[in-house]
């Protein structure tokens, strides 16, 4: 297996020759359950002008950009999470994450994909029953291969990094929502992924841990981390350098709020009324 | 590094539903428990019998007076004599007998001091009955020829009897008064055991032929007369040879018309034998039964258990665990659940065993320890192996938004 993954990187290394492609390429991209008349487009993108056939989404996410996905309810937007996350194959068109095809992989290397490039935060933090905040976030660690002593001191350092350092030993249900949360996204970024992925973070959360877990994403944002985020928040999307709209399966607005280099639009905001660094982050 | 996270996520895995695990162990322990009980007890019904076989001699024949069927009427019946015997022993006519003891029996009451006491039986016979009948002194010595010749009234008396008569003293060299006649004692057998029900073996007094005729049975005839063969294998020309002879001596020229039997007690014996061999197949087979709903039980629960746990399945997914991995921590979860249940089963089928069933003292095979435990934890891959490729071939998406 080992050899497996060395192979993998060695491939993944030379297609990034060249200026860094951007994390996420997608060309084309469909989605549709069922057959039929009874098809359901979830992601179609805009409709073919001669033969009315769906051409499918188009989107470039470069490196180090915040962008937030919008949409409402049946919009496409968890759709396109899921394949973005590699948690879902689509029906046609590529995704290229990180300069490699996804595509071609099969489910093994698709589970090395999601254990090195991708941190997950979901809406309802999914973490795992029964087990301590600290082997929560040890295990994507323990599942790349890296020895126990050196997955213990990542893991710490991520807790720490989301104020977490006391409640290490804590099990999930031993913590408030927020706190779960945050467990989440040390567990996300512990791998140091190209990218994060949060479906909906904040939506199970009340207003101050919302405001924790966001701080905390913009600040792994300022470092340099890309972070794809899905919401249907006005006051969450505030956050994001870049704001999609979906609607119907195509993306029908993009708008830029920030430069990609750079802090996000209210992190630089607080920054400069206050002159004061709130500590989140670090390097990766 | 990940064995040991995944063994110490089973065991997480299991005390999540302590009553459940306990109960599908349950499900294993009882079929290994009942796999080392039954062989133990189907082992030891035929190892009692091939002791049998031994305490009796392998190599011996019986020869005992009356018909063997047919008609059977007070005057053909012709009675045991020492003259057979001694025409028996001539090494001529019957090259495969060994030696030949006549054995008179009779009861008395032996009398030591103020203690009195009926021994089972009183045997009159020659020094070659206690090689045949696979008596051993313990202590002592045996009667010699000389002292049937000279009708001593000397007397080997049987581990029970000596206990009743002299409890912790030394018997030999003491006079024990037998039905008026003194006797004294010159040995104590080595213990023979196997006592069934009223019939002790160990409870007897064993003096020389003439003394007992003498005192107790006068010298018409023996009760029977006790053959060995010079082996196990020649049991049957030395059955044919000892038929040849009596024939000869009672006149009877009619083979199915004897007034003797001759009884090949071993060949009886290995006849009991394979029939318990069969009765412990028997019961191996409901014991093996048992093992496996045990180990359907594991399946079941197992299934159950990623049921419950398919959501758990996809975060782990989504974190980037292989199939492998997932595989394996399900497969080292339904492999623990047999191998505590096994182990537990064992410890149970050998305590279980140091209890007599249905009057069979258990003894436990090894190899049916070794094999049921063996064949658990197998069980538990095999059983397991379905839920866990089933865990890990969820795709995680599904799994994600399994509720």
């Amino acid at each position: 297996m080992n050899h497996r993954r060395a192979r993998k990187s060695r491939a993944v290394e030379e297609q990034r020759q060249g200026p860094p492609p951007p994390v996420i390429q997608v060309r084309g991209l469909t989605k549709s359950y069922g057959h039929g008349d009874a098809t359901v487009h979830a992601l179609r993108g805009p409709a073919d002008p001669v033969t009315g056939e769906p051409m499918g989404v188009t989107l470039d996410i470069e490196q180090g950009d915040f962008v937030a996905v919008m949409g409402s309810s049946g919009s496409g937007k968890s759709t396109l999470m899921n394949i973005l996350g590699c948690l879902d194959v689509p029906t046609g068109g590529r995704y290229l994450l990180d300069g490699v095809d996804v595509g071609h992989l099969d489910e093994q290397q698709l589970s090395l994909v999601r254990n090195r490039k991708i941190g997950f935060i979901f809406q309802s933090f999914n973490l795992v029953p029964r087990t301590t905040a600290l082997a929560q976030v040890e295990l994507p660690l323990a599942y790349a291969g890296v020895r126990a002593a050196e997955r213990r001191r990542r893991a710490e350092a991520a807790l720490t990094l989301v104020g977490l350092d006391k409640r290490m030993d804590h099990k999930p249900n031993e913590l408030s929502g927020g706190q779960q949360q945050r467990v989440a996204v040390a567990r996300a970024l512990v791998t140091a992924p190209a990218m994060l992925l949060a479906d909906e973070p904040t939506g199970n959360l009340d207003t101050r841990s919302t405001e924790e877990v966001l701080s905390i994403i913009d600040g792994l944002n300022a470092t340099g981390r890309t972070v794809v985020l899905i919401t249907h928040e006005d006051e969450v999307a505030a956050h994001a350098k870049r704001v999609l709209r979906l609607v119907d399966g195509q993306v029908i607005s993009d708008v830029r709020q920030g430069a990609v280099a750079g802090p996000p639009p209210l992190l630089a905001d607080t920054l400069a009324t206050t002159r004061r660094v709130p500590l989140v982050g670090g390097p990766r | 590094m990940i064995l040991w996270q995944m063994i110490r996520f089973a065991f997480a895995g299991l005390a999540a539903n302590k009553v459940r695990s306990a109960l599908t162990m349950l499900g294993v322990l009882i079929g290994v428990a009942s796999v080392i009980l039954l062989l133990a007890v189907g082992n030891g019904s035929s190892v009692a019998v091939k002791n049998s076989i031994t305490a009796l001699g392998t190599n011996s024949l019986t020869v005992t007076s009356g018909s063997a069927g047919g008609a059977r009427t007070a005057s053909t019946v012709k009675k045991l004599t020492v003259d057979d015997a001694r025409a028996l022993a001539d090494p001529s006519a019957a090259p495969d007998i060994k030696s030949v003891a006549p054995v008179v029996t009779a009861s008395a009451t032996a009398d030591y001091g103020n203690i009195s006491y009926t021994p089972g039986s009183v045997i009159g016979t020659y020094p070659a009955y206690f090689e045949t009948a696979n008596e051993k002194i313990a202590h002592g010595d045996y009667f010699s020829s000389d002292d049937v010749l000279n009708s001593s009234k000397v007397a080997v008396i049987g581990s029970t009897t000596a206990q009743q008569l002299f409890d912790t003293e030394d018997p030999v060299g003491k006079k024990i008064s037998l039905g008026g006649t003194p006797f004294t004692v010159v040995g104590v057998l080595a213990t023979k055991g196997g006592a069934t029900g009223f019939n002790d073996p160990d409870d007897v007094v064993i003096a020389p032929l003439p003394t007992v005729q003498n005192a107790f049975t006068g010298f018409s005839s023996v009760n029977q007369i006790l053959v060995q063969a010079t082996s196990a294998d020649t049991t049957t020309q030395a059955q044919s040879e000892i038929t040849q002879i009596l024939m000869g001596t009672h006149s009877l020229t009619d083979p199915t018309k004897l007034d003797f039997r001759v009884s090949n007690q071993s060949q009886l014996l290995s006849a009991r034998e394979s029939t318990s061999q069969t009765f412990t197949v028997l019961l191996g087979a409901v014991a093996a039964i048992s093992l496996l709903v045990g180990g359907i039980g594991i399946t079941n629960i197992m299934l159950v258990t990623v049921t419950e746990r398919t959501r758990e399945i996809g975060i782990r997914k989504a974190l980037g665990a292989p199939k492998a991995v997932i595989l394996g921590q399900f497969l080292a979860e339904s492999t623990l659940l047999s191998v505590i249940g096994a182990g537990l089963g064992v410890a149970v089928g050998m305590a279980g065993s140091h209890f007599s069933v249905v009057g069979i003292k258990p003894v436990v095979i090894p190899s049916s320890v070794l094999g049921a435990f063996a064949i658990a934890v197998a069980i538990g891959l095999f059983f397991g192996s379905y839920p866990a490729n089933r865990a890990a071939s969820l795709r995680p998406i599904d799994a994600l938004r399994h509720e």
